[in-house]
Formats: structure tokens, C-alpha cells, sequence
């Protein structure tokens, strides 16, 4: 089965491929199977999210209180943004990052497998205890994805103490895959690789690792806080007792800003393979890539008051976040140029993943631009807690990380599978959640301009229009998502039988490798030769 | 894993870090502690005259009786000015307040000097009893000139269930800004 000269057997019950039944998941340490699990517990979490959405979207149809009460429909909106970050889409990206990362680098497996099996199946357990919480009394969390104190300390129902070990696990998990996606591309590429001639993929996971192992111990900590403010009569976010709850938000937003980029930069990664490929065009400005993500990343460790213009921050403070915020559009329009330039004069065909990276260049290119409406602090006090927060941010992160997930696991199936997937169907789910996610998140804009408030379940009825539009593209991006489903399981089933390169411009280490790959790779590091 | 650990640790420090960012930088209003030094008048600037409000938020949680005795004092800046607050517990039974103090513009705060407030105790009150409560200050000289007129706040908090004895100097530090 491996096509590789020397294999040298140090496996005790097998020569080739995995284990036999269902205990070879639990104690894997295969980075291909430990990917498939994040990917598959990736995909569960997305509907889990999507279907808390489509409450949300339901009860929003009309203007009203038909379907949901309030508090219900709080859960609804924390619990979707929960889930959604935590479980959809950075295991997702952690399933892809497994996956590719030693293929690409021509590494054997990941620097730590059995940490790797342990980052992975903390998550069940995490969002168990986390989804639990909707049959404890009082509910599951009801104070928002972003879990303000006092509201989430002082006012919480009792179940935030589950949701606060939740995270610390989900936390763990992170750092831990951080660590190790950090030790494998420093230690195991293979020789002749430097660092500047790694694929864009294994840089944008890089950079997103340390990222991670900065902020995801603040998240931690501001947890922690509020632990000891609920349970052990500690002031941090109160003041009544000498605290601040505007602490509390500058702690939260220093780990929050830099997590939303650590569940971007990856989705950058992916597109940068993607593109090349399917214009037959090397990637322009490699280099400028490679900087332009660096400067995100550190820029984006400096901006984080910008959540917070209207707290009441003095003049001095919303002058340098505004300035900080605006610089990173910079950074980021190079690559959004980069991109553009490696299409031009391209030879370019338009299967299924092209797709869906054109269509996230295009509007994760729009998200940016109502983030830099609103990171102009006098424009951001309108904007602030409406609907216009809630349309920026769901279009850089569904057609951007979502998409770009998406994006991967279609490039990436004939590789992993060795079968072709059903193109039609492919370009069907394209333009279903193309045309249905535009018609979802773009209203939003408007009633957010018009001043619809966030996190309402019920709104004032001269919004009602653009919120029945809105809802009408939910259910048919929600419904959309089935086929990606259905052709997962098809193309594993009974798909067409695939080339170790099924797409023709493409370039890397992976795809000298046969599909499906052998369950061991690289056991004898490749010959790379440096271009 | 040092800067796993290092950040976790950095996320606590934060919480020092802003009062001493505050502190140093005057931001957010926050005022000192009780003012331990001299009434001091070898200042090398004049002393002009400034206008001091005073305003009271009552916390949704408290609303009790809570009103400054004087509205607004007009003085001189290195003079030692006194003024009341007067409270009452409307509620049926003992309650304990907590005061906490903000001035504006945030510029001011680091100018304004306490010798005695009833922001740095605890205020134990019995159901319908009435206190007036004492503030002593002054106005730092040093006070920019663009200054001319100063906001002092108090918001009252209700902390019965985390009561610690007022004796506690600990105590007194932490919510005596």
C-alpha cells in the first residue's frame, strides 16, 4: 500500500491501515483519523448552531412573540454563538490543520499524537456538559456569546458554572492543538523545506497557533474571574466591591479580537491553495503574503477596545483603537489584492472549491468593508448593538471561515477519500448557500442602519420586511447545508474513483501521495526541492 | 507552554494593571485614596476660583433617599471646602451601602484630594435611619487652567451580603478610590 522504498514496521498489532472497530477513534493517534473527528464533530456542532439559527430566524420572521419566550430565545442566541465559534468552526479548522499539516510538510504525523487524541476528544465532552445545560434549571447561558458580567455573574442562572468549565476545556483543547501544530512546523518539515517555502496553509496555521497559545489563557483567566466573582465573593467585575464590569469587557475583547482572526487566518490559508490551483497560477507576492499575515496577527492583539467605543473609553483611547482597527485593513486588502492578481491572466475553471473561494474573496472582501464603517469611532455609536454588527461580522465568517472550511474539505475529500465528489451537486450547494446566505445577512445591514437593536426577539414593525427577507434566506441556507451532507456520504459511499492529483494545477506535497492516502505517510521524509 | 502560562497569568494581571494605567494616567475618574499629606499652599501657582457640582446616582438595586446637602460650591483652589450627603434607609430593615465615587472631566481626578469621605467606609444604616455623611477636600492648585468646573458623583451600592468590618484596611484601600 505505501509507495515509499523503506517503511520501517514499529507498529505492534498492524503493518498497514488503522484498527479494527470502534475503540481504534478513541485511542487514535493518527492524525488523518484525529482529523476526520474533528471534522465530523465539526459538521454535528454547525447543525447543532443552525438549528438554534433557524429558532432564532423563525421567531424573527414576524414582528411578534409567537413561537419562543424571551429567555428562551436568549439561550437561542448565546448558545448559537457558542456553539458556532467553539464548535463549528475551530474544531473545523483544527479537523483541516490535522489533515494537511504533515501531508504538506511531508512530516510522518503531528510532534505529539497522543496530545493530539486528547485535544480532540475533550470537545465531546465539553459541548455535552455545555448542551446539558439547556435541561438544568434555570436554562442553559442566556447573557450572549460574549458574556458580559455583571449580567453573566450577578444574574446568570445557575448553569454558568457548567458553561465556565466548558470553556475552561475547550480552552484546553485549543492551546494544546496550538502547541502542537507549533512544534510540528518547527521541527518536522521535511529537509530542504525552510519556512518561506511552506505552503500558505501550514504559514496561516502557524501564525494562528501563537495566536492562540497568547490569547486563549486570558479567555481562561476572565473565566476564571468570573468563577470567583459567582462562587467565592470576589469584586473583580463588581463595583460595589471596588471592581469594574468595563473590565470585564477589556479582558473578555483581548482574547475576543484576536480569536475572531484566529478563526479567519486559517480560512486565508485554504484560499491561498485553492486559488493558485484552479487559475494554474503560482500565488502572487508569496512573500507579502507571508508578512501581511504576520501584521494581522499583531495588529490584531491592539485593537480590541473597538467593541467598546461606546463604554465611555476618554477621547485618548478611541482615537488609537480607531487608528489600529483601520491599519489592519491594510495587511488585509494585500492579500485580498494578492488573490485578485493570481486569478488575472489565469487559466481558470470553476469546479466546486473555486467556487467557494472566489465567492469568499468577494464577501469576506464586503464584511470588511461594514468592519471598517465600523471602526470609525463617532459612526460606531450608531452602529454599536444593532443589526449592522450582526450583518458584518456573520458575512466575514460565513462566507468567510465557513465557507472557507468548506472550501478545504471539497479540495481536500478526493485526497482523503480517493473518490470524486458529485461536481453538479457540488455547484449546487454553492449557489444554494450562496444565494441563500446573501439573502439572510444582507438586510441586516439596512434594519441595522435603521436601528433594529441586537439580541431582541421582538422589534418594532417597520423592520418587519427585511426580517421576514432575512429569515426566508435562513431556512434556505440552513436547508442547503443537507446537501453538503448527503454528498459527503455519497462520494464516501460510491463517488468515482480519483487520481492521486485530481486537479490539474495543482502543486504541494500532498498530492504526489496516492488517494486515498495510506493510513502512513512520510515514514521516510520526502525529497523537496526547493522552488 | 512558559507563554501558556505566562498569559493565563497576564489575564489576572490585567486587573492591577488597569488601576495602576488609571491611576498613572488619570483616565477613567477615578480619584485617590484619602489624601495623607499636607494642606500644602507653597504651590507655585495662583490660586483661582472653580466650580464643584455634586450628583448622586442611585443604583436600581438601592433606591434610597440620597442627596447632597449643597448642589454646587463655588471656591478657591487650595481651600479647604466641607459639605454633606444625606441618606436615609427607606427599607424595613439594616442595609449596608457602599459609595463609589467618579469626577468629571477624567482629566480633574487626579487634582481632587479627599481628606475625608464617607466613600472610604462602609455605611452600616439601621431601617429609617438618616445619616449626613461628611466630605472633606480641596483642589489641587496644580489643577489645569482650561479646568473651571468639576462634577463629583456617588453611586451607592448595596453590599449587606459581602459586609466586611469597615476596621478591615484592606478593605479600605480597595474601594477608597
Amino acid at each position: 500500500m505505501s509507495e515509499q522504498t523503506l517503511t520501517i514496521d514499529d507498529h505492534d498489532h498492524h503493518d498497514h491501515g488503522p484498527a479494527k472497530g470502534l475503540l481504534r477513534w478513541v485511542f487514535t493517534t493518527n492524525h488523518k483519523d484525529i482529523g476526520t473527528l474533528y471534522l465530523i464533530f465539526s459538521l454535528t456542532m454547525f447543525f447543532i448552531g443552525g438549528i438554534m439559527a433557524m429558532v432564532i430566524r423563525a421567531e424573527l420572521f414576524q414582528p411578534g412573540l409567537q413561537l419562543v419566550d424571551p429567555n428562551f430565545f436568549n439561550q437561542m442566541t448565546t448558545m448559537h454563538g457558542l456553539v458556532m465559534v467553539f464548535g463549528a468552526v475551530m474544531p473545523g479548522f483544527v479537523g483541516l490543520a490535522n489533515w494537511q499539516i504533515p501531508l504538506m510538510v511531508g512530516a510522518p504525523d503531528m510532534a505529539l499524537p497522543r496530545m493530539n487524541n486528547w485535544s480532540f476528544w475533550i470537545l465531546p465532552f465539553a459541548f455535552s456538559m455545555l448542551i446539558a445545560t439547556f435541561f438544568m434549571d434555570g436554562g442553559a447561558p442566556n447573557f450572549g456569546w460574549t458574556f458580559y458580567a455583571p449580567l453573566s455573574t450577578t444574574y446568570a442562572p445557575p448553569s454558568v458554572t457548567f458553561f465556565i468549565f466548558a470553556v475552561h476545556m475547550m480552552g484546553i483543547s485549543s492551546i494544546m492543538g496550538a502547541m502542537n501544530i507549533i512544534v510540528t512546523l518547527f521541527n518536522m518539515r521535511a529537509p530542504g523545506m525552510g519556512l518561506m517555502q511552506m505552503p500558505m496553509f501550514a504559514w496561516s496555521w502557524l501564525i494562528t497557533a501563537f495566536l492562540l497559545v497568547a490569547v486563549m489563557p486570558v479567555l481562561a483567566a476572565v473565566v476564571t474571574m468570573m468563577l470567583m466573582d459567582i462562587h467565592f465573593a470576589t469584586s473583580f467585575f463588581s463595583a460595589a466591591g471596588g471592581g469594574d464590569p468595563v473590565l470585564f469587557q477589556h479582558i473578555f475583547w483581548f482574547f475576543g479580537h484576536p480569536e475572531v482572526y484566529i478563526m479567519i487566518l486559517p480560512a486565508f490559508g485554504v484560499v491561498s491553495q485553492i486559488i493558485p490551483t484552479f487559475a494554474r497560477k503560482k500565488l502572487f507576492g508569496y512573500h507579502s503574503m507571508v508578512y501581511a499575515t504576520i501584521a494581522i496577527a499583531l495588529l490584531s492583539m491592539i485593537v480590541w477596545a473597538h467593541h467598546m467605543f461606546t463604554v465611555g473609553m476618554p477621547i485618548a483611547g478611541q482615537l488609537f483603537f480607531m487608528f489600529s482597527t483601520m491599519l489592519i485593513a491594510v495587511p488585509t486588502g494585500v492579500k485580498v489584492f494578492n488573490w485578485v492578481a493570481t486569478m488575472f491572466k489565469g487559466s481558470m475553471t470553476f469546479e466546486t472549491p473555486m467556487l467557494f473561494a472566489i465567492g469568499f474573496v468577494i464577501l469576506f472582501t464586503v464584511g470588511g468593508f461594514s468592519g471598517i464603517m465600523l471602526a470609525i469611532a463617532p459612526i460606531d455609536f450608531q452602529y454599536q448593538d444593532t443589526y449592522f454588527v450582526v450583518a458584518h461580522f456573520h458575512y466575514v465568517l460565513v462566507p468567510g471561515a465557513v465557507f472557507g472550511i468548506v472550501a478545504g474539505v471539497y479540495y481536500w475529500l478526493p485526497k482523503w477519500t480517493g473518490k470524486m465528489y458529485d461536481e453538479s451537486l457540488g455547484k449546487l450547494h454553492f449557489w444554494l448557500s450562496f444565494i441563500g446566505l446573501n439573502v439572510t445577512f444582507f438586510p441586516m445591514h439596512f434594519v441595522g442602519l435603521a436601528g433594529m437593536p441586537r439580541r431582541i426577539p421582538d422589534y418594532a414593525l417597520q423592520f418587519a420586511d427585511f426580517n421576514m427577507m432575512a429569515s426566508l434566506g435562513a431556512f434556505l441556507f440552513g436547508a442547503s447545508q443537507l446537501i453538503f451532507v448527503y454528498l459527503i456520504i455519497k462520494t464516501v459511499r460510491s463517488g468515482k474513483v480519483a487520481e492521486s492529483s485530481p486537479w490539474e494545477g495543482a502543486e504541494g506535497l500532498e498530492w504526489t501521495l496516492p488517494s486515498p492516502l495510506p493510513y502512513h505517510t512520510f515514514t521516510t521524509p520526502p525529497v523537496f526541492e526547493n522552488k | 507552554m512558559v507563554l501558556v502560562l505566562f498569559m493565563f497569568a497576564f489575564g489576572f494581571m490585567l486587573v492591577p494593571l488597569y488601576d495602576v494605567i488609571c491611576e498613572v494616567t488619570g483616565l477613567n475618574g477615578k480619584t485617590a485614596g484619602q489624601y495623607e499629606g499636607q494642606l500644602s499652599t507653597d504651590s507655585d501657582e495662583q490660586s483661582r476660583q472653580v466650580t464643584m457640582q455634586f450628583v448622586v446616582n442611585k443604583n436600581a438595586n438601592l433606591p434610597w433617599d440620597f442627596a447632597p446637602k449643597q448642589k454646587q460650591m463655588t471656591f478657591l483652589t487650595g481651600e479647604k471646602m466641607q459639605t454633606t450627603f444625606g441618606v436615609t434607609n427607606t427599607y424595613n430593615h439594616a442595609v449596608v451601602a457602599q459609595a463609589v465615587p467618579s469626577v468629571a472631566p477624567a482629566e480633574a481626578a487626579e487634582y481632587l484630594h479627599k481628606i475625608e469621605c464617607f466613600c472610604f467606609e462602609q455605611q452600616p444604616l439601621e431601617p429609617g435611619e438618616h445619616k449626613d455623611m461628611p466630605l472633606i477636600f480641596f483642589v489641587d492648585p496644580e489643577l489645569p487652567k482650561e479646568i473651571t468646573k468639576l462634577t463629583l458623583s456617588y453611586t451607592l451600592f448595596d453590599v449587606t451580603n459581602s459586609a466586611t468590618p469597615t476596621s478591615d484596611p484592606h478593605k479600605v484601600k480597595k474601594v477608597g478610590n
